[in-house]
């Protein structure tokens, strides 16, 4: 029901929506719940588990009933709180966890069988038969309780996330907030005002009271005015924090678009702040307590405060005849402030002895409510004077328990709250969150003109810390009582007295907890579930504490709170992933030659971040495999062309470059000549390998690593760990030069042709032996060469500045192709490289030490290197380690897998006769059959002997034997050409 | 004798969204210069070409020469082949074809980038000629301020897709705010 005069709603803007498909009208300002009211509707929702009727029970974040799926652009959002969602024109809003309809629930059964769901009822009943459990019992529940239902499509809506910094964060724009930032911004501070509201202002937008002479309102929207203008504040409107963190960092939670009818494809929904700030001001007001009375959550009973917000904000009283019930001098605004418009107040009842109320309505002093009755909505009241009952036509009842300060925020660094007596609630422990100081209601202040003086007074504190000076800041007069207030936290009687709404916990469940011995809050919560989901239990945590402190025999601070943990809102999975949707998961690396790569129809495998070619698939091929083994043959007979940019390069310079190497790798390179590569291998601290490569001596005191491309990073950073943290004395500069070359291999016993016709000057073997390096030029680009090779073949590597890169690589494969030759991909590659026994990290994975995989020898006896020690340890040199080897099936059609086990012939494939494992396998069109490399007990010593190769996966069993990992060119006659 | 075609990163990229322009811009040669130990390569850098050695955070121009602080005693020099005389005095790397170079300017760039940059970029912090290495997204990346509203960005030159990627989709959502 509208009432004429009052609310801060635009009524020349008439507004459409709809709600479960019935069409409404609303106006500009209000929120889909005001709205609701306005017309008449008082079910929104179904309870949790009993599927009880419920309606709007607040104003504000908190929340707990009527919850919603807001329909935009052909998606929809689930448990979307009513009371925050503004109205725009067209909206479309769907109750939820409801069968058939809203009206009708079929599943309101639940309700009749009430009195076996209690607190814990499926720890106690769904315990047989055990297998029902997954199958049966689950599954039905789900369907039967429940908030809103999940969207199953693929989330397409934008979302958003943003940094944020500041001198100082101000968490609420009510009375101390707006006081705060005012100061703050005057001083000039660099400010962030945050609240969740479009309009600032919080509870002064709500009272029918005076703030420096004028209405508080209107206060509220001039100080608005002017932090508005200051170029040194940023007001976040619709913006709630959500979590507290180290360091001064804050989550929020930004609605963007939710309340926009047709918002642009490129409009963020939500956006996530990440706030960095000096200081921060929690002024987020608090939150009035219900009283967990019988039968206290039909549609039509709320908070006391939520139907003066309603009543001044939207101009909307929620019924014709109500009820106020309170404990509190505070509530019995809300009797004045209805009857003052005419709305009828049909009792305003006090639970204190003798409070003196004059008003044109009845008032019952030490009264209290003990039922209520309404199917669909409350139409009658029980109370209670002494023995005496009376009922009372009523269609809203408007209660108030008194307030609880939100602390939330101030307990996420792991402090608890304060138990305050003078107000009967918990109010912030001193210094909770470094940097954070609380001020207004949210630290128990209560009046108006205290609220105002607070934000002033935690400005001025936060300005001296910062080392600004306050400015003049006169605090506004404003009403300054708060009146007193009694402590009523449940009634017992015949019907439920719900607690916590949007879980169906009600003083019996919680009783009930206690009675099994979860008398702990925190077990008490588990048990019940009170306290959990979206609103966290923001009307109920304190109530529910005092109901188990009474059932326990304890006082509430002896009870203590439960863990209060972000968010303090509901924040969308999308909201918290935000940048990370799709590709934005992680970069995309591309080589030089990717376009002509994909110009050839490559699949392209990721390898880390980078997209390499998987093969060059030629025409009349079907599978990779055709291909692949074509690219092999290619390269052993003629030549072939292959970006291995990916590797890893670092430039290592510096007087001490050389002993720093040695100080790294295993073997020598403190005596390489210029000119001159080696290969070389690196260990971990704890004596296993880290990675593998070569490094080119480009110059005197000057070194080109050569890392992999899977372990580049992880290379880089343990050299500068080394160069930074272990050897500071020594001169040696590191950078990367990864992405400055383009580097493509050319191996192939037609490999020096193909370079001599791009060179300016040629190569040959004695200007250019194997394990050469030095510079060349193409078409007078400086350019880089190494004759080095993973293929076993006579082979280079060529890089050139990236920006030539895909011309090289273009000319490359043409020059190749004259002669037979072409571009090769990563599956012959890595066949090349097992015909030759060269290790990957499917090899060095991490378990495997230089003794393993036949590289001790590398491990130089005449200096020390990292890993050494660690290496030497007792059972890293035992013989009967799993040591590599090579593998070939006994009949040459054998089939061998990776990550098969192996062991020895006639045992049992079990874990105990477990002999060791295949770490890659190929086919070999050199050898016209399948090979592999693994690691086997006493390999090495094993030669010849026949072992079986079993894959329990795949369900494959191959006799193999064991032979050296070398296949192909054991004398490496080839690779020198 | 052949003829190697260059190419840029983003093939000379200039898109202009709301108020704020992302273009791939040149700037030169950049070489990495990190002195060797005790070394003074301020002096030699400042005697051939007109700028110091910076300090974490700085950057230094002298007209079409900049150079900027890249890391731990280390920096970029952009426009300019590091000279003989410093060449001796440091490390130095060609890294020119190393990175995607961007200008990101306008009213809104500072706004774009706080979407993907984590770190304190408020004028007040992050004045006209300061530098940083940080993030974009989840790239590694080089940011100056190198005028009142325009910022100079350096990725890896393989995220190049990447970046433009991140880069106008966000300039999309904050030209969408109208902020």
């Amino acid at each position: 029901m509208r009432i004429e005069g009052k609310g801060r709603i635009d009524r020349t803007r008439k507004i459409g929506f709809q709600f479960d498909g019935q069409r409404y009208s609303g106006f500009h300002g209000d929120t889909l719940a005001s709205a609701l009211m306005a017309n008449g509707v008082r079910l929104m929702a179904r309870s949790f588990k009993y599927h009880r009727p419920r309606g709007v029970f607040t104003a504000g974040s908190e929340e707990p009933n009527a919850l919603m799926e807001i329909m935009q652009g052909g998606e929809y959002t689930p448990n979307i709180r009513a009371t925050v969602q503004e109205l725009y024109d067209g909206l479309k809003a769907k109750s939820q966890n409801r069968w058939p309809s809203l009206k009708y629930d079929l599943l309101s059964v639940n309700d009749l069988a009430a009195p076996f769901l209690g607190a814990g009822f499926y720890y106690k009943t769904f315990m047989w038969p055990e297998k029902f459990w997954e199958s049966v019992f689950e599954p039905m529940i789900r369907r039967a309780a429940g908030l809103g239902s999940l969207p199953i499509g693929h989330d397409t809506t934008r979302y958003e996330k943003a940094f944020a910094h500041c001198d100082v964060l101000i968490v609420g724009a009510g009375p101390a907030g707006l006081m705060a930032a005012c100061a703050a911004g005057r001083a000039g501070a660099d400010v962030i005002l945050a609240d969740e509201n479009k309009a600032l202002g919080g509870r002064l937008l709500s009272e029918a009271e005076e703030v420096d002479g004028k209405p508080a309102a209107q206060w509220a929207v001039e100080m608005a005015a002017e932090l508005v203008e200051m170029p040194n504040v940023r007001v976040m409107r619709r913006t709630n924090i959500t979590g507290a963190y180290d360091g001064g960092v804050y989550g929020a939670l930004e609605r963007v678009s939710h309340h926009l009818s047709d918002p642009s494809d490129d409009l963020p929904l939500e956006c996530f702040w990440r706030i960095s700030a000096k200081r921060t001001i929690l002024t987020a007001g608090a939150l009035e307590r219900p009283i967990a009375f019988p039968n206290n959550d039909r549609p039509g009973i709320m908070m006391a405060s939520a139907v003066r917000s309603y009543l001044h904000r939207y101009g909307v009283a929620p019924g014709k005849s109500v009820a106020v019930f309170a404990t509190n001098d505070d509530a019995h605004r809300t009797a004045h402030d209805l009857a003052a418009v005419g709305v009828k107040v049909a009792a305003l009842i006090d639970s204190r002895e003798g409070v003196e109320v004059t008003g044109d309505f009845p008032v019952y002093s030490g009264a209290q409510l003990v039922n209520t009755k309404g199917r669909q909505g409350v139409t009658q009241i029980e109370l209670r004077t002494g023995n005496a009952t009376r009922t009372v036509m009523a269609d809203t009842v408007a209660m108030s328990g008194g307030w609880n300060p939100q602390v939330s925020l101030t307990c996420h660094l792991n402090k608890r709250p304060i138990w305050n007596d003078a107000i009967s609630g918990f109010v912030p422990a001193e210094n909770a969150v470094p940097g954070m100081v609380v001020a207004g209601a949210a630290n128990g202040i209560y009046d108006t003109a205290g609220c105002l003086r607070a934000g002033a007074d935690a400005a001025r504190g936060v300005l001296n810390d910062l080392g600004l000076k306050p400015s003049e800041m006169k605090v506004p007069m404003a009403s300054d009582g708060a009146g007193m207030s009694d402590v009523l936290w449940y009634i017992e009687g015949k019907g439920r007295s719900w607690l916590d709404f949007q879980n169906d916990v009600t003083a019996k469940d919680v009783k009930q907890a206690a009675a099994e011995n979860f008398a702990s809050v925190e077990h008490m919560k588990r048990y019940t579930t009170q306290g959990m989901a979206p609103d966290q239990g923001k009307n109920s945590n304190i109530a529910a504490l005092a109901v188990l402190a009474d059932a326990t025999g304890r006082s509430i601070p002896e009870t203590g709170t439960t863990t209060y943990r972000p968010p303090f809102v509901p924040i969308s999975l999308g909201a918290f992933g935000a940048g990370a949707q799709g590709k934005g998961f992680q970069p995309e690396r591309l080589t030089t030659s990717h376009m002509a790569t994909l110009g050839r129809q490559a699949p392209m495998v990721e390898a880390g971040l980078w997209y390499r070619p998987s093969y060059f698939p030629a025409p009349g091929e079907t599978t990779w495999r055709e291909a692949c083994d074509r690219e092999v043959t290619m390269v052993r007979k003629s030549v072939g062309v292959c970006d291995v940019s990916t590797l890893g390069k670092i430039d290592i310079q510096g007087a001490d470059a050389g002993q720093f190497l040695d100080f790294v790798y295993t073997n020598g390179f403190g005596k390489l000549k210029p000119g001159r590569v080696r290969y070389g291998l690196m260990l971990r601290e704890d004596g296993h390998v880290m990675d593998d490569g070569t490094t080119a001596c480009w110059a005197e005191n000057h070194y080109v690593m050569t890392t992999t491309t899977a372990a580049a990073g992880q290379v880089m950073k343990h050299l500068e760990f080394v160069r930074q943290g272990l050897r500071p004395d020594w001169d040696v500069q590191i950078i990367s030069t990864t992405e400055q070359w383009a580097q493509f291999a050319v191996a192939g016993p037609r490999s020096r042709e193909v370079l001599n016709s791009l060179l300016d000057t040629h190569v040959n073997d004695t200007n250019f032996p194997f394990m050469q390096c030095g510079p060349v030029s193409i078409g007078g680009i400086d350019a880089r060469l190494f004759r080095i090779s993973f293929s076993g073949e006579h082979a280079y590597e060529i890089a050139v500045p990236a920006q030539f890169g895909d011309s090289l690589f273009r000319l490359l494969t043409a020059q190749a192709e004259t002669m037979g030759g072409g571009p090769y991909g990563m599956e012959a590659l890595n066949v090349l490289r097992i015909e030759k026994g060269f290790i990957t990290h499917a090899e060095i994975h991490g378990r495997v030490t230089a003794y393993d995989v036949g590289m001790d020898r590398m491990v130089s006896t005449k200096k020390d290197c990292i890993g050494k020690a660690a290496s030497r340890r007792p059972g890293l040199l035992e013989p009967d380690r799993e040591r590599l080897v090579g593998f070939r099936p006994v009949d040459p059609a054998g089939q061998l897998t990776a990550g098969a086990h192996l062991f020895t012939k006639g045992d049992p494939p079990v874990v105990v006769n477990d002999q060791g494992y295949v770490t890659s396998v190929a086919h070999s069109p050199t050898l016209s059959h399948m090979i592999g490399l693994g690691f086997v007990k006493s390999g090495p010593e094993r030669m010849g002997e026949v072992v079986t190769m079993v894959d329990l996966l795949r369900k494959i069993q191959t006799p193999v034997e064991i032979c050296d990992p070398v296949m192909f060119d054991p004398e490496g006659a080839r690779v020198r050409g | 004798m052949v003829k190697l075609i260059a190419r840029t990163p983003l093939d000379g990229l200039d898109i202009s969204l709301g108020q704020a322009r992302l273009r791939e811009v040149s700037v030169g040669p950049i070489w990495s210069v990190a002195p060797f130990r005790g070394a003074d390569a301020g002096a030699a850098l400042n005697a051939a070409h007109g700028v110091g050695f910076p300090s974490p955070g700085q950057s230094m121009q002298n007209g079409d020469v900049r150079i900027i602080w890249s890391g731990g005693g280390q920096a970029f020099l952009m426009g300019a082949v590091p000279d003989a005389s410093v060449a001796r005095l440091a490390a130095t790397t060609d890294q020119s074809d190393g990175w995607t170079v961007m200008e990101l300017s306008g009213a809104d760039a500072r706004e774009v980038l706080v979407r993907l940059v984590p770190a304190d970029i408020r004028p007040s912090e992050f004045g006209v000629g300061a530098t940083m290495r940080t993030a974009v997204q989840h790239m590694a990346a080089s940011i100056t301020r190198v005028a009142e509203g325009a910022y100079l960005v350096l990725v890896f030159r393989s995220m190049a897709g990447t970046v433009r990627h991140e880069l106008e989709f966000v300039m999309k959502s904050v030209a969408a705010r109208g902020v």
